[in-house]
């Protein structure tokens, strides 16, 4: 009797050992890459954030029509902190990265300094230098100090104001584009009139959305915000941020704000309620208007040349990890997504605005419907050409945040503005550190 | 236990057969694959997670290490959004495990009668805890909108003031606190109940003939009978709410735990080390603060538990 039963457990412990074995092996080898280049048939895959507006904009089809053996995978995070997040931790782990990945334009001083060797090396692929027809300082920014092209530049973020005419009406200003960019050509002249609007609009309906919007916009127009050009830290001393920073807890102080935190879904919603009457306006936000508005909010608001009438906020870029599958084609779509005419025909659809002088040329004269046909070729043209060529630091994303989130502070809390300004360097202290 | 006591029997026929090998280790392959895997996946990240908190680690640059030593301990303790992650953990704890377990004992003492849809009820009970924290959080989140949410809309139709359920400190921390209560009430009235059913009744009808009210058998027979019961979920509440992540976390979709870091809690503190500034090493010295903080937290649990127990004898 003993025997049999000696026996079965011992098959039994050869089993489990060989089941937590297999189970063991199976862990190890998942996640390698797939044949999918089989038959000259190639799959890439896009990571991007926020709206980049390719697929939109129909440039995917295009391209796929053009080479029928590309498909096009696209992934996308609305949030670029999350995406940004994610993507360092794929780069850490050395997987799950797609062929193409987006960056943001605060995010790339870091990745030329510190991670260069992450990414693939565009010169080297035979594409000459894709960033050739863009302004100067679009392709300066992802050159590393040896020389390599670490990626090609989209669009660049050109600063207006838009506002609701309905509600400007509403509360008895003008809505003539020319009139309201001569009232504010100031950041003192725009709070002026917030006030003029404060004293008649209906209660609940802000002069702005957010004092962290204001900010962001005023200290884009200067050339050095957060660091300066030995790359040493400025933030706490530069006259940049310290103007910006009276200005927009003043108009927190006016009672102007509508107390919302950018990119939330109160936000979102606002868009359509009519929460508030301005919105400082770099060239993508067009299209994230369009998007949260919807057609309900066509004709309703307008574009006109703002405060400083310059400024830059934000633009992207488009690189090949190291790990990328397909690095040669990639870099073939990313040539072709970032020449001229594609970045022309991404601005009358999606208003993200061309970093490529070509482009910039080709759209002088657009105009958009449903901002009631403002011209808003020639609006952000003449931000762009006024526009310094910032100083990007490596953290800048950080440092932006911690002085928006400051803001965010002043305004739902009460907090009074001296204690918020010392919680942003803490912030800021927090996140870099010893 | 059977295997070795039937070893152990002085038996009658050949005598002394020594027990094959197989048969003394089978199970010790029954348990294996157990202690595999918690080694794998339990014990060495603990450990290796101990050697990393005593370098300088980056994400973006992991494969580099800088010995430190102490060096992230000794900041931590220094960082002053430390202490105040642990004082939120704290409140956010009290917050939420304290009512969560009051009402779970009333809930289950209801349950404990007899009722019309008993069934139902405790199926209905454990629903919040089928859900996932991410499902209730957004719902929460939009229950709690500061201009468009329901809970405002309420608050200003009924004449009071629409509260900033996210950057008011206390406002938040109560928002957070609700979907943990909403999440964890059935699931300790369930826990409870069980404990409930295995008080005999005799006590409670002696205790009726001696005239003790409901209230009074509640607090005599009940509570009393519950003890273990209740210390059990003591330590599992605080333990949870010592490692409250999620809720947070979705509650406004960051690391940073509110604007003015009001709800941040230490689970929160360790993910936005790690995650959001890619310090790795500090963020390993978080998780081991943590961990010893449970451990504390549940000594201190066990010892009370202990005395009481002792004093009543």
């Amino acid at each position: 009797m003993a025997t049999p039963r000696v026996r079965r457990s011992t098959a039994a412990l050869g089993s489990t050992v060989l089941a937590t074995a297999l189970l063991l092996s199976a862990c190890s080898s998942g996640g390698t890459g797939s044949a999918d280049s089989a038959g000259g048939k190639v799959t890439l895959t896009v990571d991007l954030f926020g709206t980049f507006g390719f697929k939109e904009a129909g440039l995917y089809d295009e391209y796929a029509k053009l080479h029928p053996n590309i498909t096009i995978k696209q992934t996308d995070t609305q949030d670029e902190g999350q995406y940004w997040q994610a993507l360092q931790t794929k780069l850490a782990g050395g997987g799950g990265l797609a062929d193409i990945q987006g960056l943001e334009v605060g995010r790339v001083a870091g990745v030329v300094q510190k991670q260069a060797d992450k990414f693939t090396d565009l010169k080297t692929l035979g594409l000459g230098d894709v960033n050739d027809g863009l302004v100067e300082w679009k392709g300066a920014a992802i050159r590393t100090a040896d020389g390599k092209v670490l990626g090609a530049g989209t669009d660049i973020g050109p600063e207006a104001i838009c506002y609701r005419t309905d509600l400007f009406k509403a509360a008895g200003l003008p809505t003539d584009r020319t009139e309201l960019a001569a009232k504010w050509s100031s950041w003192q002249g725009y709070l002026d009139l917030g006030k003029q609007y404060a004293a008649k609009a209906e209660a609940g309906n802000a002069w702005t959305d957010s004092a962290a919007g204001m900010f962001t916009a005023e200290v884009g127009q200067q050339k050095v915000r957060y660091a300066d050009e030995s790359g040493k830290p400025v933030y706490d001393s530069s006259p940049a941020v310290k103007t910006a920073w009276a200005d927009a807890t003043a108009l927190v102080a006016d009672g102007l704000s509508a107390k919302l935190a950018q990119w939330t879904p109160e936000w979102n919603k606002a868009f359509s309620t009519g929460r508030f009457a301005t919105l400082s306006c770099p060239a993508w936000m067009i299209g994230y208007i369009k998007g949260q508005a919807g057609d309900a909010g066509a004709g309703k608001w307008d574009i006109a040349p703002g405060p400083g009438r310059t400024g830059n906020w934000g633009g992207s870029y488009l690189t090949v990890p190291r790990t990328a599958k397909h690095p040669k084609e990639a870099a073939e779509l990313i040539k072709w997504l970032t020449a001229k005419e594609q970045q022309a025909t991404l601005f009358t659809k999606q208003g993200s605005f061309p970093s490529s002088t070509g482009a910039q040329d080709a759209i002088k004269d657009a105009t958009d419907a449903y901002f009631n046909n403002a011209p808003i070729g020639r609006i952000f043209s003449e931000s762009a050409k006024a526009m310094p060529a910032q100083v990007l630091g490596t953290d800048d994303g950080v440092i932006g945040k911690a002085f928006t989130d400051a803001l965010g502070e002043v305004e739902r809390t009460g907090t009074a503005p001296d204690t918020a300004w010392k919680h942003a360097l803490d912030n800021v202290k927090k996140a870099n550190g010893n | 236990m059977a295997l070795s006591s039937t070893a152990r029997l002085p038996a009658a026929e050949p005598a002394k057969r020594p027990a094959r090998p197989g048969r003394r280790l089978a199970p010790y392959g029954f348990l294996a694959p157990f202690f595999v895997l918690f080694a794998a996946f339990g014990l060495f990240p603990l450990l290796y997670t101990a050697w990393v908190s005593l370098h300088r680690v980056e994400l973006q640059t992991s494969d580099r290490m800088d010995w430190l030593g102490l060096q992230n301990y000794t900041r931590l303790l220094d960082d002053p959004f430390f202490w105040n992650a642990l004082r939120n953990t704290f409140t956010i704890g009290v917050l939420s495990t304290v009512p969560q377990l009051l009402m779970a004992l009333g809930l289950a003492h209801l349950l404990n009668h007899r009722l019309r849809g008993r069934a139902f009820y405790r199926v209905a009970m454990l629903m919040p805890y089928a859900t996932s924290v991410a499902a209730a959080t957004l719902v929460f989140a939009q229950l709690f909108g500061r201009d468009y949410g329901l809970i405002n809309w309420v608050l200003s139709s009924t004449g009071l003031h629409p509260v900033d359920w996210q950057a008011g400190t206390w406002a938040s921390q109560l928002g957070v606190s609700t979907i943990v209560t909403w999440r964890w009430t059935g699931y300790n009235a369930l826990i409870y109940l069980a404990g409930m059913q295995s008080i005999p009744g005799e006590l409670y009808e002696s205790a009726a003939v001696d005239g003790a009210s409901r209230w009074q058998q509640f607090r005599h027979v009940t509570v009393p009978g519950l003890r273990p019961t209740i210390v059990f979920t003591v330590i599992v509440s605080t333990i949870g709410a010592t490692q409250l992540f999620g809720e947070p976390l979705l509650y406004e979709g960051n690391s940073g735990g509110g604007i003015s870091h009001q709800y941040q809690t230490l689970g929160l503190y360790l993910y936005e080390q790690g995650w959001t500034f890619f310090h790795l090493g500090r963020a390993a010295a978080v998780a081991w603060v943590m961990f010893l903080l449970i451990v504390l937290l549940a000594l201190l649990n066990a010892a009370i538990a202990a005395r009481r127990n002792r004093t009543d004898r």
